[in-house]
């Protein structure tokens, strides 16, 4: 592992024991009122849940069109960060639905889409382990759809009737919610380079593994 | 004479005594009457205060499942990790110890 990692690990240890003291500082929005907080986490983690599915398709494309293996691994890597994140997104939403709109789920297009992409990261990890040989590729093409995905998740609030909050809230936020949700973002971001590398070195190491196993049979 | 002066003296003195029981007794409730059937539904702004879904476990619940789901995942590659580089420092030492016979 680099060196910077086990500062920059320690650092955003710090920063997620001091994100909850932002959030309950924040004021409640006049509506949701108390509810309205899981907003500072739930909005982070959908931004590191889209993240993990651009990168994953990225590396995919690169792994399809240029063959090299260290871009399959940081695929696999960030498709189970989308799984991962994915699951705090589609956790917190319902819960602070079930306050703010009455129900847990609304068969929208924003909650819809999100769905989608958490089931093709899903299946792209499905495929990797029970596929057999050839899997990757298989899979490294269901990542590409779980990449076009995500302009679709992004704008679906904009351009469809929805219940759920538009874009527009993040950037018309006042100044002690967007610090406490900007902090948040950081600290979902940094968490997020830390736990893709960790496990991109997992996946090194099961490569090393093989290539030792090659070299014992020769 | 004498004896029919005596029965209704006998006759007031018992209504007398009875009299004070019988102002005691409860007198009969008006039975309340049955709700007039809905004609109309009234809208309010705010639902009343009892009926309102707390907010404080919605979101205990969700901060800790986040705080589960990462430090969960966090384990698991942990374990992961540990597990393969045992196997690493295994083959390692297989292979400097020399070719399989």
């Amino acid at each position: 592992m680099p060196k910077w990692f086990l500062p920059l690990a320690g650092v955003n240890a710090v920063m997620f024991a001091a994100a909850p003291f932002l959030i309950a500082r924040a004021d409640y929005e006049s509506t949701m009122g108390l509810v309205q907080k899981i907003f500072y986490f739930h909005m982070p983690s959908a931004s590191m849940f889209l993240l993990s599915a651009v990168v994953c398709g990225i590396a995919s494309a690169r792994f399809l069109f240029g063959g090299s293996p260290r871009q399959d691994r940081l695929a696999h890597s960030a498709a189970e960060l989308a799984v991962l994140f994915g699951a705090i997104t589609l956790v917190t939403g319902p819960l602070w639905a079930r306050k703010a709109w009455g129900v847990w789920w609304a068969w929208d297009v924003r909650l819809t889409s999100s769905l989608m992409g958490w089931m093709v990261a899903w299946a792209y990890l499905l495929v990797r382990k029970y596929g057999g040989p050839g899997s990757d590729k298989l899979a490294a093409g269901l990542a590409l759809f779980g990449m076009a995905n995500v302009p679709f998740v992004y704008i679906s609030v904009n351009y469809w009737r929805t219940i759920h909050p538009k874009t527009s809230v993040v950037p018309t936020l006042p100044a002690d919610m967007g610090t406490a949700l900007w902090f948040s973002f950081a600290c979902f971001l940094l968490l997020f380079t830390l736990l893709l590398r960790v496990r991109v070195h997992l996946e090194e190491q099961r490569a090393k593994v093989d290539t030792l196993y090659l070299s014992l049979d020769e | 004479m004498r004896s029919s002066l005596i029965r209704v003296l006998a006759l007031v003195f018992a209504l007398g005594a009875c009299a004070p029981q019988a102002a005691q007794q409860p007198q009969p409730q008006p039975q309340p009457a049955p709700p007039a059937a809905t004609d109309e539904f009234v809208p309010i702004s705010q639902l009343p205060a009892q009926d309102q879904l707390p907010a404080a476990p919605l979101l205990v619940t969700a901060y800790a499942f986040v705080w589960v789901a990462l430090f969960g995942y966090l384990l698991s590659v942990g374990r992961r990790l540990t597990k393969v580089q045992r196997e690493v420092d295994r083959l390692e030492s297989d292979i400097a110890r020399g070719p399989r016979t």
